[in-house]
């Protein structure tokens, strides 16, 4: 399966440091389509106006926060499917269990790095 | 009776004085008033102490000064930081917009290098989590503290606060680490200053 780097991603954190970095390593890997968004309500809102490819978003944020966000977007009637990556420092059990209950596709431990960007975005969408 | 500045009276004691006068007034009926005095006169000493215990540890400078001023400087911490890691990133593009011009070896070499430079820049989203977490500690802490502190004033009406003094002494008195951005004043003034000076 070959994966298309025009898609757009919606990348969702509440630092800005943390989105630019996440799509400066999106564009070394490739991929040209980046929209970033602070917060779960300002995602939900561009998810419903645009049809995205692949999410990757951080869990602590408010008012919404990502894991809303996710039982949001899994609730849509289009596009609800979208491989949803979940980018967080929560690293207990219990929330790599409430994020897989609620539909996430792929988790990633902060710190990470583009290599385990890499690997964890091939596990969700192919290899590239 | 009274007791070193400093040490804690317990509850217990105050109750302890107010048992043994009642017993003593129960059983002897010829007391003496001088007995009845002196008894009562270590159980106002013992609550005068206990007013100066709760005055010396100042807990109004701990929810007035002490926690604002931790986690305005916390706050300060992350918004530096911020800045600083924006600034490391704004030289990590316009290094791989040069990595453009080089030979393509030379070029993935210097993206390498930027890609690990922009891993590392995580560092202040980490820690700006973890500062978030001890802020918001610090204004629980405070909450309590005030609430304390409330609840010490209405019951003990004209609770003395002792003023915290500068235990430093000579130079060290001057050395009170980065200012506040807005307490700050800046490298214009201080040449102003200087120039005045001499």
């Amino acid at each position: 399966m070959s994966v298309d780097k025009n898609m757009n991603v919606l990348i969702v954190d509440d630092y800005k440091t943390m989105l630019r970095i996440i799509n400066s390593l999106l564009r070394t890997l490739g991929f040209v389509n980046i929209d970033e968004a602070t917060d779960g309500t300002m995602a939900l809102d561009m998810f419903q106006k645009k049809h995205y490819g692949l999410v990757i978003s951080d869990w602590n944020m408010e008012p919404m926060s990502g894991l809303d966000l996710l039982k949001k977007v899994r609730a849509l009637n289009d596009n609800k499917d979208v491989p949803f990556i979940m980018v967080t420092a929560e690293s207990k059990t219990e929330n790599v269990v409430a994020a897989k209950q609620a539909g996430v596709n792929n988790y990633i431990v902060k710190p990470f790095n583009a290599e385990t960007l890499k690997t964890k975005m091939s596990a969700v969408l192919g290899d590239f | 009776m009274t007791q070193p500045a400093g040490q804690g009276i317990g509850r217990d004691k105050v109750v302890e004085i107010i048992s043994s006068v009642i017993k003593k007034v129960e059983e002897k009926e010829d007391l003496s008033r001088d007995t009845i005095y002196s008894e009562l006169k270590d159980l106002r000493n013992l609550i005068e102490q206990t007013r100066r215990d709760i005055s010396e540890t100042r807990m109004n400078e701990i929810a007035g000064k002490h926690i604002p001023s931790a986690t305005d400087e916390l706050d300060a911490v992350v918004a530096a930081t911020e800045v600083a890691t924006g600034a490391i990133m704004d030289g990590c593009d316009a290094l791989a917009g040069l990595s453009g011009d080089l030979p393509a070896e030379s070029q993935t070499k210097v993206m390498d290098e930027v890609t690990k430079i922009l891993e590392a820049c995580s560092f202040q989203d980490i820690t700006g989590q973890r500062i978030t977490k001890v802020v918001r500690s610090l204004k629980t802490i405070d909450d309590k503290v005030s609430s304390l502190l409330k609840i010490l004033e209405e019951k003990i009406p004209g609770l003395p606060a002792k003023k915290e003094e500068d235990s430093r002494e000579g130079d060290a008195r001057l050395l009170n680490g980065p200012q506040m951005p807005d307490k700050a004043i800046s490298q214009d003034d201080i040449d102003k200053l200087l120039a005045d000076l001499f």
